[in-house]
């Protein structure tokens, strides 16, 4: 039997590629560790090996083919002895093989907002708003600067900041070496004497190394100084659980800092978003903590072409009006409540779904007139309950709309244990639609019989 | 790379010169001194770290300052500020904790800051300066400006492992930068035996090519020459240089300290033996630049001064209740 060569997966969020080109062709002696094709992800452009010796039989998939999902196969290794199929088979793959398998789309597209109709869009990655967004703030202020691990002539760890070398050269994309307490330190101190640092921390995780310069020489010196110094700072990068990267590479940072006076925390969820916050956060005066995620980068939204265009911190958005219950999120977990909220649809529950933005400054406001809606409120946050920003959120409700509510606030929450490894147990650990329409259907009183699934 | 203790004959700078290290010195002696006063009597609370006996070493530096550089330092901080050109004033009043200190109030001993005069603190957190120091070294570089950023620290302070990451970037990326590790022998109640592997400091460098001389941090014309060596090799583009000045505190580590861990020989034999400010006094004298007379009107001018900051300091008010809530961000 030809052996199948697959489209490998090439991360961990990897779900499709880019067949870019082959390398060799049909017919073609191929030993092991041959470099076959190039396969481009959203993060990189890497060679696709071959792992056994034998003759490159049929191609099933040309090149400069966009949008492979991982697991297809991508062409026949013939073995000592063997042929070639039928040319015939081959031609069009798609019915000479089992269809390929379905891409898991971006899980299900946004619902209806109540948003205001912005102007002119485009449809834009996260990953690509984030990029312009330092970009087009680069353009504009000589003092701001990129500096992190591998944003610069490696593109980004994530691809963020690819092209922004290019453009910007050496002097203000600044690759440093593996040392997050130092070059923090050294972003605080620039910032300081008035530049403004974009400080990329290659995941939140690594920001832990870090996290006495966020918070006792970011945070605190404006204070201890009378107001003479600030520290005009962005901290960003991808925090919380991506995908199978375990306990360490997946903790939720966002209670963390919304926790400490003198900064200010932003969690974007859409491509808007991100860069509507990103772009405040680099114009900002003070330290600014911007929590993104990596799930969220390869997810493409609706992004307006204005490159003034910023989203002031301390607003909430409500993505879909609903009138029977609020829910409450932010960054990747708005996804999860509007998946929710589909499924309570269905049962004739009306969920209103809040995007945060802004975790610090909080939008109380926003959330308190929602509630005099709706009468319920159920808080999705991917981090740990204890001293979280849903415990945050219930207190001030239960404080500002007591009268209001007809049950108690209710979170959910990732899990109070260590991310696991397992998909099994990872899926558990954290806020699914399904645990979050159960929330809602508990603070309406409703009990699902199964009926409606 | 490390060298002994540096055993060329310091340059002596012309009189004038001379006098004006010598009233920097007394200045920062006499302030200490009305610090350590008030402190006793309740007028100043919580942490203070003065700087009595270790003088010569921000004041030898200062000597060589050029209008662009910039400094940062630990939590012993009040000589740096007055070094810096900062108004004992509004330095003793921030020690008291009233609304004409340099922080109004809100920062304390150890976190003063001022930008006018370039000194960007006063850090509480042992060897967190340092990592911001090469951030003003890099802002010098990025700027283009000739600026070199002075970063003090202590010798408890090497031992801190962000101390290496800067070692390594300010040395990567030929920042503008001189470490001054003010070794005063003891890392709050540890002596260097007992915490620092190795016996020079000066040389921790090494493995990052970073030039590192040992200096009599006593005599503040030894400390002047260094600074005019280690500046002239930073602004020239060479990168970072450390100069461990050997030096001593008379006092306690602060002002709560029990004295259990050095004797009171080794204290006195320091004192009474290499006390900087006596030992200018005595080349000022014995070169015939300043009589008696002189030395002790520069005494009653300075003493004059620190009793008007003491005066200031207790007489400005208490910050109003309305500025705990300001500062946390910029106010748009």
């Amino acid at each position: 039997m030809p052996i199948e060569i697959l489209m490998p997966a090439l991360s961990p969020t990897m779900r499709e590629g880019r067949l870019a080109r082959w390398l060799k062709a049909e017919g073609d002696a191929i030993k092991s560790g041959d470099a076959l094709a190039e396969i481009e992800t959203d993060k990189a452009t890497m060679e696709l090996e071959s792992v056994e010796d034998g003759i490159l039989g049929r191609i099933l998939v040309p090149a400069e083919t966009d949008g492979v999902p991982v697991n297809t196969p991508l062409a026949l290794l013939l073995l000592e002895g063997e042929s070639p199929p039928a040319a015939a088979q081959t031609q069009t793959p798609t019915t000479a093989n089992p269809p390929p398998p379905v891409i898991p789309t971006a899980p299900s597209p946004p619902a209806p907002t109540a948003r205001a109709a912005p102007t002119a869009t485009h449809r834009q990655t996260v990953r690509d708003a984030l990029r312009d967004a330092m970009a087009e703030e680069m353009r504009r202020d000589p003092d701001v600067f990129l500096i992190g691990e591998e944003v610069g002539q490696y593109q980004g760890a994530y691809k963020i900041s690819q092209g922004l070398l290019d453009e910007f050269g050496p002097k203000r994309i600044i690759d440093t070496p593996i040392t997050e307490m130092g070059f923090t330190g050294l972003a605080c101190g620039a910032a300081f004497s008035g530049l403004k640092p974009i400080v990329e921390f290659m995941t939140f995780n690594f920001s832990l190394q870090a996290i006495d310069h966020i918070l006792n020489s970011a945070a605190k010196t404006r204070y201890m100084s009378g107001g003479q110094l600030s520290c005009p700072i962005v901290f960003r990068g991808p925090n919380g659980a991506a995908a199978r990267v375990g306990a360490q590479h997946s903790q939720d940072f966002s209670s963390w800092y919304a926790h400490c006076p003198g900064l200010k925390v932003v969690a974007p969820w859409s491509a808007a978003d991100a860069k509507g916050l990103l772009k405040s956060a680099i114009r900002d005066p003070d330290p600014v903590v911007v929590l993104e995620n990596e799930l969220l980068y390869g997810q493409t939204f609706d992004v307006p072409d204005d490159p003034d265009f910023v989203i002031p911190f301390g607003q909430a958005e409500i993505v879909r009006p609903g009138s029977h219950v609020t829910l409450v999120a932010w960054s990747r977990m708005v996804q999860v409540a509007l998946d929710a909220a589909q499924i309570l649809k269905a049962e004739g529950i009306e969920a209103e779904v809040i995007n945060l933005r802004s975790l610090r400054p909080l939008d109380i406001g926003t959330l308190v007139a929602s509630v005099q809606k709706t009468n319920r409120i159920v808080t999705v946050e991917e981090g740990w309950p204890v001293a979280g920003i849903a415990a945050e959120i219930a207190a001030q409700i239960v404080e500002q709309a007591f009268d209001w509510l007809d049950a108690p606030p209710t979170r959910v929450c990732g899990a109070d244990v260590p991310l696991p490894y397992a998909a099994t147990l990872e899926r558990l650990a954290l806020p699914q639609p399904d645990t979050v329409a159960a929330a809602a259907r508990a603070v309406c009183y409703r009990h699902n019989d199964g009926g409606a699934a | 790379m490390a060298a002994k203790i540096d055993p060329a004959t310091p340059a002596t700078p012309p009189p004038q010169e001379l006098l004006r290290l010598y009233r920097s010195m007394l200045l920062i002696r006499r302030f200490e001194e009305k610090a350590g006063q008030l402190y006793g009597m309740g007028l100043i609370n919580g942490f203070c770290h003065l700087y009595i006996g270790q003088e010569a070493v921000v004041t030898g530096m200062q000597a060589m300052a050029e209008p662009a550089d910039s400094c940062i330092t630990s939590y012993r901080d009040h000589g740096h500020m007055l070094a810096c050109g900062l108004d004992p004033k509004g330095v003793m009043a921030e020690l008291t904790g009233r609304a004409d200190g340099y922080s109004r109030g809100k920062g304390g001993s150890m976190h003063m800051f001022s930008r006018e005069h370039r000194f960007y603190g006063g850090h509480g957190i042992v060897g967190a300066q340092v990592p911001l120091g090469i951030g003003l070294g890099f802002a010098h570089q990025y700027r283009g400006d000739g600026g070199v950023a002075h970063i003090y620290l202590g010798d408890g302070a090497v031992n801190q492992g962000q101390v290496y990451e800067s070692f390594n970037m300010a040395a990567l990326w030929k920042l503008p930068v001189v470490f001054v590790i003010e070794n005063n022998l003891y890392a709050m109640g540890t002596a260097s035996a007992r915490h620092a592997a190795g016996d020079e400091l000066c040389a921790r460098g090494a493995a990052y090519g970073i030039p590192g001389e040992r200096i009599d941090g006593m005599n503040v014309l030894s400390v002047r020459s260094a600074a005019a060596r280690a500046l002239a090799y930073a602004r020239a583009g060479a990168g970072p240089f450390i100069l461990e000045m050997m030096t001593y505190r008379f006092r306690g580590h602060s002002m709560s300290d029990p004295a259990k861990y050095r004797s009171k020989e080794e204290v006195s034999e320091m004192r009474d033996h290499h006390d900087p400010i006596d030992r200018l006094r005595q080349t000022l004298t014995d070169r015939g630049v300043i009589d008696e007379a002189g030395l002790k009107e520069i005494d009653r001018t300075i003493k004059a001064c620190v009793a008007a900051a003491a005066e200031f300091a207790q007489a400005s008010p208490e910050p109003a209740a309305s500025e705990l809530w300001t500062d946390v961000l910029t106010e748009a």
